[in-house]
């Protein structure tokens, strides 16, 4: 077990360089100038002294060979210093820092309400007898992954605080002005998991170990809940790591319609802006994450399904 | 020929715009029955003391130092907190007193001596005394690139003199005629001196101390900022209509970045104004308990800017086609606003001195098409023309509203030449500019200085067009010594007409700002250089 975390440690370790230095020379291979856009602040600047230009890239150091560059950014990201924006000039780590709360809060509810309302969507798509009503519910889980993010925020927008008055269209204060983006953000990753649930609860409703417990006389929600779940939720489950991405990837878009503060939102304006040490914070925290979530979710599936086991675990201690 | 439809905008509404303008109509019926706001506009003659107003703007630039910004969101929150030497007449163009009771300025414009008010103070209670002022400018030249447009207005600065508490000298190495209306911009707004003391990225923040009728209270990174009233301010300019401390208590900046979202929180009150309405929306605001107030901006028009080192650009023949192959009010009419108005001239209407240029700036296919038969370029096949063996095609970069640029490449077709466009984010927009691969440049300047055609074009400045020194650049040069405003207006109109008239500047349209507000908000409006001023605004309580 601790040989496994430690190979796992590695390769996660070896996830986060590669991010890193990807999203490095991808962001020094694009077409911009970090120290004219400094200096313009992103407005209708039309000209900027060249040798004051030439002071800002001395300051960022922009005006070092790349490799020297790369490894001084490496060398400080070991030290989570990412140093300043070239937007603000405050520290990129805690630019990030300060956007993580409320994204962690969003992503939570929104995780929350995928898993739940997947699950009873999943469910009840397979328990009624009624074949059309199966049927309609079945159909329910490929409309809420077809509808892109932008359009379900957008008409919630409209319906509940524009035109109903019901919640607020803006901001982060309150739990009120959670909900609409969380809902927006949940409904395509919890249909997806409905989807993927539904479609193994059907197969596992055919396993003999269910014909058992219906032959022992057990119920059809007991059968369903009881012994069909359990197991046909290994699929659905080794999705949560794949969640967590989408879910950090709709913040992009949900935090930008509901002009909420937050790891999205910071997202779009550092690349809009090519605040490079901005964006290399927030690809090393993102592959941070996307690794954690899969070890976890490796971990977990043991407790799951006992008939799992770990690959480099020792024969004698499987046995 | 204006009522062509203009096929790439015929239809020019994703459907998301659709979806927003549903919104906005639902919205606007609903709160109409609500509140009854349309009440405000008759029922209110005084002004109310007290109150938010909330204010949207599209972007957080991630500073609000007002001598640090140039990003028009920054500065609606920036111009509120800082009060400058001078102010400007939004109607006339004149520069009146603000903190400077009067100034002297010398024969060449080389020397500026400002008397102070001896009443004023920094928010933080220090005095605005002549040293600090010399400190102000002492540190905006300090802060060089971060400072970009208060360094520019400084060009030249060889420094300021003490003379007593109240009266200071700037000097300048050579004639710098913009710098009195330079001294009405917030760019040069005063901060405290403890403020010079402060890092740049400090100052960003929001930490500084301003001398203006706001200060900031709050700064949420992307969220909002909040501005609050100064306790005893009681130095508001000449161009004010109130004296005293603000009527607004507070005033609200949410950051909202969706265009469809802002006119959704106006019209269902969850914001009070904004200027940042998308064109196509407009309309839902003109009336049904809303007002529009539109004003162009100030300085140097949105156009094409020739680099006449490039082989295609330094052909005048083409230069000046383009510029007649551009039906303007068509533009206007179909892509902007209602109240929008087509380039007259090199600089906008609301510039100071400003003279249209009337026909140099008509539409004329025919002549374009001439001009450029006699120059040698032939129709090819596919309808745009050749001369040994080059297209004439060039490619445009740009990140501003492309509507306008789409409908004048349709317009150039018909002549046969062929702007290609390329529609980019700021970052990258700026690192091709800086490599100065292309013909033609495109942009706008606000500024409410004729100067501003002087140092854009001249040959001796900027020189956008990159070429050789010739008769305009006599004129600019001049206009920037000529303190009498006839001269100066005399000699900035022929340069302008020079330049148009060989194809140095082939203006578009105007760049203008328009704010949409509900009627519970009076007399929000625009400063001498359409920057927004709230020092007046006040909202019906209800």
């Amino acid at each position: 077990m601790g040989r496994y975390i430690l190979r796992r440690a590695a390769q996660g370790l070896f996830v986060l360089w590669a991010a890193f230095t990807i999203a490095f020379f991808v962001l020094y291979l694009l077409p911009s100038d970090p120290a004219a856009l400094a200096a313009g602040a992103g407005g209708e600047v039309a000209d900027v002294d060249p040798a004051l230009l030439d002071d800002l890239r001395a300051r960022y150091g922009l005006d070092r060979p790349v490799l020297v560059q790369y490894v001084d950014a490496l060398g400080g990201a070991v030290r989570l210093d990412f140093g300043p924006s070239y937007q603000s000039g405050a520290p990129a780590a805690s630019l990030v820092a300060a956007a993580v709360p409320q994204t962690l809060l969003l992503t939570g509810v929104a995780l929350a309400l995928a898993v739940v309302g997947g699950v009873v969507l999943a469910v009840a798509s397979v328990l009624p007898r009624s074949r059309a009503l199966r049927q309609v519910l079945s159909a329910l889980p490929p409309l809420g992954v077809a509808l892109p993010t932008f359009f379900i925020g957008l008409v919630l927008l409209q319906w509940l605080s524009f035109r109903a008055g019901l919640l607020p269209a803006i901001g982060n204060v309150g739990w009120q002005s959670l909900v609409l983006p969380a809902v927006t953000l949940a409904i395509p990753p919890g249909a997806q998991l409905a989807q993927v649930l539904s479609r193994s609860l059907r197969g596992t409703l055919g396993e003999p170990y269910v014909e058992t417990a219906r032959a022992k006389g057990a119920g059809r929600l007991r059968v369903q809940l009881g012994h069909a779940l359990r197991n046909a939720a290994i699929p659905a489950f080794t999705m949560l790591g794949v969640m967590v991405g989408a879910l950090l990837g709709g913040a992009v878009v949900t935090e930008t319609v509901f002009s909420r503060v937050g790891l999205g939102r910071l997202t779009v304006q550092s690349v809009n802006a090519q605040d490079v040490p901005v964006v290399l914070a927030v690809v090393v925290l993102s592959a941070l994450v996307f690794v954690v979530t899969t070890l976890v979710v490796d971990l977990l599936y043991p407790l799951l399904d006992p008939r799992i086991e770990r690959a480099s675990t020792p024969r004698t201690v499987a046995a | 020929m204006t009522s062509r439809t203009p096929g790439r905008r015929a239809v020019p509404l994703p459907s998301l715009a659709v979806l927003a303008s549903g919104a906005l109509l639902l919205g606007a019926c609903s709160s109409g029955s609500g509140t009854g706001p349309d009440e405000g506009a008759s029922a209110s003659s005084d002004p109310v003391a007290g109150g938010d107003l909330r204010f949207a703007i599209t972007v957080d630039s991630r500073c609000i130092d007002p001598q640090q910004v140039g990003n028009n969101d920054a500065i609606a929150v920036a111009r509120q907190t800082v009060a400058s030497l001078t102010a400007q007449d939004p109607d006339s163009g004149e520069i009146v007193p603000w903190l400077a009771e009067s100034w002297e300025v010398s024969d060449d414009a080389s020397s500026y001596t400002f008397h102070l008010r001896d009443d004023a103070t920094y928010a933080d209670g220090t005095p605005v005394d002549a040293e600090s002022v010399k400190t102000n400018f002492d540190a905006i030249v300090a802060l060089g690139a971060t400072a970009s447009l208060g360094s520019q207005y400084l060009v030249g600065y060889e420094g300021t003199t003490v003379t007593d508490a109240q009266t200071l000298t700037v000097d300048f190495a050579a004639p710098s005629a913009q710098f009195l209306q330079a001294s009405s911009t917030f760019s040069l707004g005063l901060l405290s001196p403890a403020s010079a003391d402060l890092t740049p990225e400090e100052r960003c923040a929001g930490d500084f101390v301003g001398s203006g009728p706001f200060s900031v209270q709050s700064y949420t990174q992307d969220q909002e900022i909040v501005l609050a009233k100064v306790p005893g301010y009681d130095w508001s300019s000449d161009a004010d209509e109130h004296t005293g401390e603000a009527y607004l208590d507070t005033v609200t900046f949410p950051v909202i970045p969706e265009s469809s979202v802002r006119s959704g929180s106006l019209a269902s009150g969850q914001i009070d104004a904004t200027a940042a309405i998308a064109a196509v929306d407009q309309p839902q605001f003109d009336g049904n308990g809303f007002w529009l107030e539109q004003r162009a901006n100030p300085g140097v028009t949105y156009q094409l800017f020739p680099k006449e080192s490039s082989p295609l650009a330094s052909d005048e023949a083409v230069r000046v086609a383009i510029s007649k192959g551009i039906d303007r009010q068509q533009i206007v009419d179909t892509v902007l606003t209602e109240r929008s108005e087509p380039a007259t001239a090199v600089l906008s209407h609301s510039t100071p001195l400003f003279e249209d240029l009337g026909d140099a700036l008509a539409y004329d296919p025919d002549g374009a098409e001439q001009l450029l038969d006699d120059a040698g370029w032939v129709v090819g096949d596919d309808g745009i023309r050749e001369k040994d063996g080059q297209r004439l095609s060039t490619t445009v970069t740009f990140w501003q509203d492309p509507a306008p640029l789409e409908l004048v490449q349709q317009q150039l077709r018909q002549i046969g030449v062929d702007l290609q466009l390329q529609h980019v984010e700021i970052a990258e927009s700026t690192a091709i500019k800086e490599s100065g691969d292309f013909d033609f440049d495109y942009y706008n300047l606000t500024r409410s200085d004729p100067d501003v055609l002087r140092l854009i074009f001249s040959a001796n400045a900027r020189n956008i067009n990159d070429r050789a020194a010739e008769e305009v650049d006599d004129l600019l040069d001049r206009s920037a010594a000529a303190t009498d405003p006839a001269e100066r207006g005399q000699l900035v109109t022929e340069a302008s007409r020079l330049l148009v008239e060989h194809g140095h500047a082939i203006p578009v349209y105007e760049l203008s700002t328009t704010i949409a507000a509900s009627d519970r908000v009076h007399g929000l409006t625009f400063e001498g250089s359409s920057r927004l001023d709230f020092y007046g605004a006040w909202v019906q309580q209800s």
